[in-house]
């Protein structure tokens, strides 16, 4: 009889959460990310999207839970398990005193890139910044910025990819260029993806499957695209705003 | 440890020195102005003291050497103030880099950018005033092994107050030097100072390398001993100074510093 090993999920996170001054602000968050998979991290302002991003960065340590990342765990053993990582953010720019080729170089020899010099060829026209290669980042759009920072987070081929709100204060074509790109990431090297948005209709187009936070727990999970037919509404924005307004509302069957 | 990752950060180092000249001309302006200031002092105190005592290497060669210390010590700090002014801890943080990889790479591109204003410093002090660093003998060697340990430790700590403190911290790290050497009896000997500063002075590494190089410009001879007493003094600054900085780390990762660095919450 043979048994076909299935690959260790991309990312495993267990019972996490973060508590500061007393307060309980990520509420024992167990979820995982298959490899392939996009999943949507939604929820309010505050809802503890971003510091359960940083908990999986290892920027912020939990109070309790483990964070397991391709079976690694973070906890243990940080520099290896966050090498199978990157991530983009619109509050982590990359140094603006630095050109795009720079800092692409610079962040490629910190996560060790093998090829370098191809692989950041590659970046530059997947995310078409072949004009501002040798520009400095401060001197980029928001947009063009953001592309910069994706570039940068898919240069690792990362088994599991952070974003926490990539398109945030960008044009509409520019958004979709990205979702493209990131869908085609996530097909072509099975790589994970964790993405917080509050575009509902992007995480309806994007991602396979959503979580949506309120006070540091899930509230609701499935599929973007039948979650709000199972909730009795028209739209995932409606069924964000009914939930955002009562957060009972997501516990009833 | 990777090399590569080390590399990554004295290469960053390159990119802005070599795009920004407002960034290479203090490393050696103020060394210049340091020259040409205590040169000129020296050169006007042999003239009206008694001759016999010369004041050029026991004042000019004090003045630089200290000067040496703080340029190392900015040289590790502005690395990691680079970090800070760019808002890029996050980036850095969050990448595979370890803390140890990490201060590595902060020491090395303070070591490269401290030798550059060493070497113009004893060029300008040589032509212009006669100082030779040849003058104190063998001596100069642990001496400047000394100086450079002990300011790297001074960075490294530095660095990990601002990492704590926040980035309006800065103005505490750059007076260092200045606020150290009436210890570090870079002027005059130790037993100038009132019988309870001594033993501040005798804890700081420095003090033992300006009294030894004081002997040698009195006719004496150097205390290897203290020296060496010196530089096992500065290691352990060193690595008291790593853990401090491994600390702080710590500190910031438990309470999400890192991640919300920029609002300078203390907690």
């Amino acid at each position: 009889m043979t048994e076909t090993l299935r690959p260790a999920p991309a990312l495993v996170v267990d019972h996490l959460s973060k508590t500061f001054d007393g307060r309980m602000v990520v509420n024992d968050l167990s979820f995982f990310v298959e490899p392939g998979e996009i999943v949507g991290l939604v929820g309010l302002n505050g809802a503890g999207k971003t510091t359960t991003i940083n908990m999986i960065l290892g920027v912020l340590a939990p109070t309790s839970g483990s964070v397991t990342i391709a079976g690694v765990n973070l906890g243990a053993h940080r520099e290896e398990a966050i090498a199978r990582t990157n991530f983009s953010a619109v509050y982590a720019p990359l140094p603006g005193n630095l050109t795009v080729v720079q800092n692409l170089r610079v962040f490629g020899m910190i996560y060790d890139v093998p090829d370098l010099a191809c692989r950041i060829d590659e970046m530059v026209e997947m995310f078409d910044l072949a004009r501002y290669r040798d520009t400095r980042c401060g001197l980029l759009s928001s947009g063009e910025q953001t592309r910069v920072s994706l570039a940068k987070a898919l240069l690792n081929k990362p088994g599991l990819l952070l974003l926490d709100e990539p398109t945030a204060s960008i044009d509409p074509s520019t958004a979709d260029t990205i979702r493209n790109h990131i869908r085609d990431y996530a097909q072509r090297e099975r790589g994970a993806v964790l993405w917080t948005s509050h575009n509902m209709y992007e995480v309806a187009a994007v991602c396979t499957r959503m979580m949506l936070l309120s006070r540091g727990r899930i509230l609701i999970e499935g599929d973007p695209r039948s979650l709000p037919g199972e909730h009795g509404v028209a739209s995932l924005e409606d069924l964000f705003i009914e939930l955002a307004r009562d957060p009972q509302e997501g516990s009833r069957p | 440890m990777k090399a590569r990752r080390i590399a990554a950060l004295v290469l960053r180092q390159v990119y802005l020195l070599r795009g920004s000249p407002t960034r290479v001309l203090p490393l050696f302006a103020w060394i210049a102005i340091d020259v040409m200031l205590w040169g000129f002092i020296t050169r006007y105190l042999n003239a009206i003291a008694s001759p016999g005592f010369d004041f050029v290497p026991a004042m000019l060669g004090a003045v630089l050497l200290w000067d040496f210390l703080s340029r190392v010590m900015q040289g590790v700090t502005m690395a990691f103030f680079e970090d800070v002014w760019s808002r890029n801890l996050l980036g850095i943080f969050a990448s595979p880099l370890s803390r140890a990889e990490y201060v590595t790479g902060l020491v090395l591109t303070g070591v490269s950018t401290s030798l550059l204003g060493l070497g113009v410093m004893i060029a300008l002090a040589s032509l212009a005033f006669g100082l030779s660093f040849l003058s104190y003998g063998l001596a100069i060697i642990p001496g400047l092994m000394v100086l450079f340990l002990f300011g790297i430790a001074l960075g490294v700590a530095g660095s990990a107050m601002v990492l704590r403190l926040g980035p309006a911290a800065e103005w505490l790290i750059w007076p260092l030097p200045a606020v150290l050497s009436p210890f570090a009896s870079v002027f005059y000997p130790v037993s100038t100072l009132p019988v309870w500063m001594q033993p501040l002075a005798l804890a700081l590494p420095p003090s033992y390398v300006f009294e030894s190089l004081r002997a040698i410009t009195n006719g004496g001879q150097a205390d290897y001993n203290a020296l060496l007493w010196a530089l096992a003094l500065s290691l352990l600054y060193l690595a008291a100074a790593a853990a401090f900085f491994a600390h702080v780390h710590g500190v910031c990762v438990r309470n999400g510093l890192i991640a919300r660095y920029s609002a300078e919450s203390v907690t």
